[in-house]
């Protein structure tokens, strides 16, 4: 188990690299910089800038410095908001990202597990199928198609609750979880279903039935573990999705999250804030994927010794 | 236990004998039974066809042009009296054309950038899955290493680098989605090349040309059907939220996540014009998923 965990930790070094080194250069080759703007600096203040920022250095120095700083912790500072380093607006917006984030990830597999197991146990039963069209139209339905729509009805029409901003208040983030989480509620239930269909099949449930086991034991002492273990695997994409997602929730509610960073950093050729929050974002996914190996591995032995 | 043989009577023997040879159904006829029976299935490519001969010949009869305003109705909502059936945008433009048009896009941008993605990684996968060993395992740790990466990130820095042209649109998306399918083409590559009916198919004399063609290949289409119409939804989905962002496609041009973009900025004033770009983009990418769930269990042969 120590060998497999630490396998996987040196093989996620690669992955980060490749990250970085691909970002880094794209960012820089695209058109523009960090200083252009409606009127045009005077060459000698442009030129002052860049060797302040050290900008006039060989990209390829500049490359390795960065590889240097960042080995440190230090994501630099931002080109935009001055006065900001990097680590200081990542220090600000995480807290927020994570709350959003933390209660999407919990709503999605709850409801989605719950949901599940009960279209499963009602298999092809209107039960079942009402819930897995449901589901259908939570996976169709993109989350910035969702959060208008939600911020329409219970915003607008009905004036039940804020349409944006944050305070950390629960009202204010009822719909951008809701808006996070309705694609994965989907995605979770379907998954529990197929898996607690397969599970209900095996020998080993006809077992516990024959031994005269009540069927809520049969499903909540041997059913659920086996059919969660697929669940457990969505959860390294469903962090990825979370991420992505709230890039456009955060814009949408104007929550002032790490995700509204990006996309305006990238327009703003803000380098560091850009590599900032892509190596945030991609070591998130990386222990993400990283944690779900680990659990998969001590839930399904299999794994464990095939290495 | 006695090892008496026990008597078959006569006619039984009979008939198994008279049964005449069944008429072997092949994979494809069997699936399309299947995906026949499957409601769900049929009505997803019902509103498929809808959908794509109305937003082909819809603008025909439609007089207004997605570019130009009708300058005497601003933002004015659906109605038959004006003749704009889904009303007016911001500036005037009729909304259903603009939903035509986009529609368009989105569309075209899901089959280009899907068959691009397609090609890569059916290439990719056979390449790893055939040759084996060592190769295959460095060709997919490389898919691994990629794999964890947050793509959109990636679709996002490339839209930003590039500018915002609709063919780098195809690429970029198509680009960054093949890694799915070269490891679903590779996997089944894989185990195709040990499976028992290959290998008798070998002892029975067969070429290697044979069984390529009416053995592995067959069976890889199964699949790459399947994952074909369930990336073509993942890869609509993907331009509509790069349009969201307005790094998408550029006006005048449009395409659904546009539309969508624009209609939530003018959502309170405004609801219609976030409503039927976002009824259409839905029903399409439902109707999407639902014929490649059909196909999918239409063509899994562990179902028979």
């Amino acid at each position: 188990m120590l060998n497999y965990s630490i396998q996987r930790l040196l093989s996620a070094i690669p992955t980060l690299l490749i990250l970085i080194t691909v970002a880094f250069f794209l960012i820089r080759i695209a058109p523009g910089g960090p200083f252009d703007s409606e009127k045009a600096l005077p060459p000698e203040i442009q030129a002052n800038l860049e060797q302040s920022y050290r900008l006039d250095d060989p990209l390829v120095m500049q490359y390795l410095r960065y590889l240097g700083d960042i080995v440190q912790f230090d994501f630099g500072p931002s080109f935009h908001y001055r006065d900001w380093t990097v680590n200081q607006l990542i220090a600000q917006g995480a807290p927020v990202s994570f709350t959003l984030g933390g209660i999407a990830l919990v709503l999605a597999f709850l409801l989605g597990t719950a949901i599940g197991v009960v279209a499963a146990l009602r298999q092809n039963r209107p039960a079942d199928y009402l819930t897995m069209s449901v589901a259908m139209i939570g996976i169709s339905i993109p989350n910035f198609v969702i959060a208008p729509l939600l911020v329409l009805l219970f915003a607008i029409t009905l004036g039940w609750l804020p349409a944006g901003g944050w305070d950390g208040s629960l009202q204010r983030m009822v719909l951008p979880a809701i808006a996070l989480a309705l694609p994965m509620v989907a995605y979770v239930a379907r998954i529990t279903r197929g898996s607690m269909i397969e599970v209900l099949h095996s020998s080993f449930i006809r077992t516990a039935r024959a031994k005269g086991l009540p069927e809520r034991e049969v499903i909540l002492r041997h059913a659920l573990k086996p059919a969660l273990l697929p669940v457990i695997s969505y959860l390294g994409p469903a962090a990825a999705g979370i991420l992505t997602g709230s890039v456009v929730i955060e814009r949408i509610f104007t929550i002032p999250g790490i995700g509204s960073h990006f996309v305006q950093g990238a327009l703003n050729r803000d380098y560091t804030l850009v590599m900032g929050v892509v190596i945030f974002y991609g070591v998130l996914i990386i222990v993400f994927n990283y944690l779900v190996d680990l659990i998969y591995a001590w839930l399904d032995p299999r794994i464990r010794y095939e290495q | 236990m006695s090892s008496e043989p026990t008597a078959v009577p006569a006619d039984a023997f009979e008939q198994a004998m008279d049964r005449r040879p069944v008429k072997g159904r092949s994979l494809y006829v069997d699936a399309w039974q299947r995906l026949k029976r499957n409601r769900a299935a049929v009505a997803g490519t019902g509103m498929l066809v809808f959908i794509v001969v109305l937003v082909s010949i819809g603008p025909l009869f439609n007089p207004w042009d997605h570019e130009i305003p009708d300058w005497d109705y601003y933002s004015t909502p659906p109605s038959l009296a004006t003749g704009h059936l889904m009303g007016t945008d911001a500036l005037g433009r009729d909304l259903f054309e603009r939903v035509m048009v986009g529609g368009r896009i989105s569309l075209l941008v899901g089959l280009v950038a899907t068959l691009v993605s397609l090609v890569i990684g059916v290439a990719y996968g056979a390449t790893a899955g055939y040759l084996g060993g060592r190769v295959d395992n460095w060709m997919m740790r490389a898919v691994d290493a990629i794999y964890a990466l947050p793509f959109m990130f990636f679709v996002i820095l490339l839209m930003v680098v590039f500018g915002r042209n609709i063919l780098l649109i195809f690429v970029a998306i198509g680009a960054v989605n093949w890694l799915d399918m070269a490891r679903i083409v590779r996997g089944q590559t894989l185990s195709l090349k040990n499976k028992d009916f290959i290998e008798a198919a070998r002892v029975s004399g067969a070429t290697e040309r044979q069984i390529i063609l009416r053995h592995i290949i067959p069976n890889l289409l199964g699949v790459v059907a399947v994952y074909v119409s369930l990336t073509i939804p993942q890869v609509i989905l993907v331009e509509s939220f790069l349009s969201f962002l307005g790094l998408g496609v550029q006006e005048p041009l449009t395409s659904w996540g546009a539309l969508v973009n624009e209609g939530a900025q003018e959502l309170e004033t405004a609801p219609w014009s976030l409503i039927f770009p976002a009824l259409f983009l839905a029903a399409t990418l439902f109707a999407f998923n639902f014929l490649g769930d059909g196909l999918r269990d239409a063509l899994d042969p562990k179902d028979r």
